[in-house]
């Protein structure tokens, strides 16, 4: 076979299929398989929050304000990504790196009180063995816990990516990406601060 | 701690039959190392099979995979049925029921995750791309990595047979029986991350497979233009994609609850197990759709090949096949009207299960049409496709029998069920796929299989499954429950030992699928498809060289019709000798993919046998592999325009003596 890499672009370029935009779609359409996976659980949510077993509703474990500072910090981590994403499109290094530093910091302090949330909860033996509502509860918002973790790693993968190669066309595309997975999770995060905290808190 | 969490030389089972089975496996495996070892092949298999990226190897490993867990299936199907033949009259048989239970959960797990899924994947892999004019699909990579984590679960089931045990749950591993509290081993969990691994990996086809079709057709190949199996295949897809997540948050809650004492489906705190049960099934009445679309695709394929004539139909064969595809998510219930929802939720749920017999008998109608005033040539893919016409009618319309809540209630658990999702799966899927095998074996691999055993083998499976299966539906009248181990009734025999018969008719009949291609491949020179144009095709893999270039097309082709080689040799257009050759970009073979499904069945392997360490380093692994992976370089080359010149000409000089 014929391997050596060479830049044909050119030659061909009715032929070569815009793979920047074709992983945007795929992604899209990860985030669709991920949103499926949030309805599931916000399913079993809905049919097992009232299952508490005699033990503490949403009610009484709930804490408003604690949470309101969670999702501050969260909604305002897709502003600043979105800070990141514009310095991205413009070429400038300095400024996307600064923005995702910045939203790594928002994203990991969601993390810190989610963290903090659960360990209380635990503390105070209402874990998710304690009943189905627990379990339900813990599951759903630990999901989303999850992906934000997940996210960080990415975010960190990136900033090392853009700070060792620059903006290449690949890692703006992986940065468009992460952008999509990160807004994606702040809408999940506001259906679960809808449905699950205010909801269960009034 | 314990460096082998639960595991310890107690978890060899030592039963004769596993014994014996195990002993087969090894000694067949030893041949087959050495084999390999002396004909110096290893290096071969890696580089040019295992890592490969290529859609067309892909999909013949796929369907190796379901070859191999086919004879592993139907190995259970036929103990279950001597089983049942002997063990009448309150006689016990000769399989204890613990294990019993193992093989009839196994055989379904095996059937419906690891023969039929990978055989119409494989199916898609191998056509798809070549049906729609591209070199490749959107993400190599990732295909080669969905390959390797269906194979990945694959080697998890097959590993239960040795260390430990499978689930004895029925494959829909309902709880609370799934739950630890009555499945405290180690089988649920083989069960559960089987699953889990496979499953990621059939949605990360899905997605693969939905952008290549979004954005990789050929140019002027409007999505209405695509051909048929492409379109059912995306419609499975789609299915795919919005159902397998679905299945992924089953899993992983029951995970929950049997490793860190959740409570989603117990008995106590709380749990509600019919959730669990609604969530499978959301999952798994799609699956039976994602089975058998591709497999109606196939069938249109081959009756309009086979009659000459153009598909009969083609946009309400897309439209009906949509219809399925969105009529499959709103009838899951109908798996269990005896939960005891309202009669009012029951009557919704049966009225949209009927309802889907309308958009199939538009599928009928249009195949009917399609044959009608043609010339039918009665090659071999084209009996599969009469006889899945006569035996999936029965099953349709048994299907709506059970469709009827009230009629449910007495069938309900039945033989009568067991009879009906044999009749489709077999009836629909299982024979669209061997069509397909039949139909497409001399376009992948460049020569035809032996016709008369592929005749001899439809027979035996048409004869077989009737005597099989007939059978159940009178022992479903009769009352008899499915997963019984010994009967005691003996109105019941006679039918039990004719599906026994039937079982074994079949058995000749999967024997002759293997000898149609060992003698194929012994006939080879006598066999080749050189033209590459073995049936006088309509679609776009038709204009390609048995197997086909490895970059598929050398120029991409300028469709204009459905059927577009068809259209072409019309016009004249086919087989075009060009002046020069763009060089061609191709994706380089790639050993992450092997690599992150080891680590995954390490993983697996791990937390079912609690392992801890083993399981986070293969966790990290993974990660840190897939982090490489996507900061590797040299994943691509250049394939050079003389040697994309000197692959054309051979082609097009065997088509021009052909």
């Amino acid at each position: 076979m014929g391997t050596h890499a060479a830049a044909h672009h050119d030659a061909h370029h009715e032929e070569h299929h815009d793979t920047g935009r074709m992983t945007t779609l795929g992604f899209w359409i990860y985030l669709m398989t991920d949103c499926i996976l949030f309805a599931s659980f916000f399913a079993t949510y809905a049919v097992l929050f009232m299952n508490t077993a005699g033990g503490v509703s949403g009610k009484d474990i709930f804490d408003l304000n604690l949470i309101a500072g969670g999702t501050a910090a969260l909604l305002l981590s897709s502003i600043t990504f979105g800070f990141a994403m514009i310095s991205a499109y413009k070429k400038n290094k300095g400024g996307t790196l600064f923005w995702l530093f910045i939203t790594f910091l928002f994203g990991l302090a969601f993390i810190g009180i989610e963290l903090y949330e659960f360990n209380h909860l635990i503390h105070a033996g209402n874990g998710p063995s304690a009943s189905a509502f627990l379990t339900a509860f813990f599951s759903l918002v630990g999901l989303h816990g999850l992906h934000v973790t997940a996210g960080l790693l990415w975010i960190t993968v990136l900033f090392i990516d853009v700070a060792k190669r620059g903006l290449q066309d690949r890692t703006v595309t992986r940065l468009g990406c992460l952008s999509l997975f990160w807004h994606f999770l702040d809408v999940i995060w506001i259906c679960v601060f809808s449905f699950v905290y205010l909801m269960g808190a009034m | 701690m314990n460096l082998l969490g639960k595991l310890s030389w107690d978890a060899i089972p030592y039963d004769p039959i596993v014994l014996g089975t195990l002993a087969v496996v090894a000694v067949g495996g030893a041949a087959l190392f050495v084999f390999m070892t002396l004909a110096k092949k290893w290096g071969w298999l890696w580089r040019e099979w295992l890592t490969s990226v290529d859609h067309k190897r892909l999909g013949i490993m796929y369907i190796i995979l379901a070859f191999v867990m086919l004879i592993r299936g139907f190995a259970d199907a036929i103990m279950m049925r001597t089983q049942l033949a002997v063990a009448t009259n309150g006689s016990e048989g000769y399989l204890p029921p613990h294990h019993y239970d193992q093989i009839f959960t196994a055989h379904g797990v095996i059937m419906i995750i690891f023969m039929a899924m990978p055989f119409m994947i494989g199916l898609m892999n191998i056509i798809l791309p070549l049906q729609i004019g591209a070199r490749d699909v959107a993400f190599p990579f990732l295909n080669n990595l969905s390959f390797w984590l269906a194979v990945s679960g694959a080697l998890l089931v097959n590993i239960s047979l040795g260390l430990g045990e499978f689930a004895m749950t029925g494959w829909v591993a309902y709880p609370p029986l799934s739950g630890l509290e009555f499945s405290p081993g180690v089988g649920v969990d083989y069960y559960i991350w089987a699953l889990q691994i496979s499953g990621i990996g059939t949605t990360l086809t899905g997605v693969n497979f939905l952008v290549t079709v979004l954005k990789m057709r050929a140019p002027g190949m409007k999505l209405m233009d695509m051909p048929i199996f492409t379109w059912t295949c995306t419609w499975a897809n789609v299915l795919i994609v919005a159902s397998f997540p679905i299945l992924t948050a089953a899993l992983a809650m029951l995970t929950l609850d049997r490793y860190l004492d959740f409570h989603f489906f117990t008995n106590d705190l709380g749990g509600n197990s019919m959730m669990y049960i609604n969530l499978f099934w959301a999952w798994g009445h799609p699956e039976v759709y994602i089975l058998v679309l591709p497999a109606f695709g196939i069938f249109s394929e081959i009756v309009s090949t086979f009659t000459g004539k153009r598909l009969f139909g083609y946009k309400s064969m897309v439209y009906a096949s949509g219809a399925i595809s969105i009529l499959g998510f709103i009838v899951w219930l109908h798996h269990f009207f005896t939960m005891g929802a309202s009669a009012n939720v029951n009557a919704f749920f049966g009225i949209m299960t009927m309802i889907i017999a309308i958009p199939t008998g538009v599928k009928l109608f249009n195949w009917l049409f399609t044959m009608y005033k043609g010339r039918v040539r009665l090659e071999v893919p084209m009996l599969w496709t009469l006889g899945f016409m006569v035996i999936f009618s029965i099953g349709g319309m048994t299907g709506v029998l059970l469709a009827v809540p009230g009629a449910d209630y007495v069938l309900h658990n039945s033989l009568f069920l067991i009879a009906h999702f044999h009749n489709t799966i077999i009836g629909g899927a299982v024979f669209g796929y061997l069509a397909g095998f039949a139909f497409w074996f001399p376009k992948a691999m460049g020569f035809h299989l032996d016709p008369k055993y592929g005749k001899i083998s439809f027979w035996c499976w048409t004869i077989g499954f009737l005597l099989a299966f007939m059978p159940l539906y009178v022992l479903g009248f009769l009352g008899m429950t499915r997963r019984l181990n010994h009967t005691d009734n003996p109105d019941w025999n006679i039918w039990l030992y004719i599906a026994a018969v039937g079982a074994f008719v079949i058995a000749i009949g999967i024997a002759a699928q293997f000898i149609q291609l060992f003698l194929g491949f012994k006939n080879k020179d006598k066999n080749l498809d050189k033209t590459g144009d073995p049936w006088n095709g309509h679609t776009l893999e038709w204009s390609l060289a048995s197997p086909p270039q490895f970059y598929n097309f050398a120029k991409l082709p300028q469709v204009e019709d459905i059927d577009a080689f068809t259209d072409m040799k019309e016009k004249g257009t086919a087989y075009q000798r060009h002046e020069s050759y763009a060089p061609i970009h191709m994706p380089s073979n790639t050993n992450a993919g092997p690599i992150m499904g080891l680590l995954a069945t390490a993983m697996g392997f791990a937390l079912i046998w609690h392992i801890w360490w083993l399981a986070g380093a293969s966790f990290i692994g993974l990660i840190v592999a897939f982090i490489c992976r996507a900061y590797a370089s040299n994943t691509d080359y250049y394939v050079q325009p003389d040697e994309v010149a000197r692959i054309e000409n051979e082609h097009l000089d065997n088509v021009a003596k052909g």
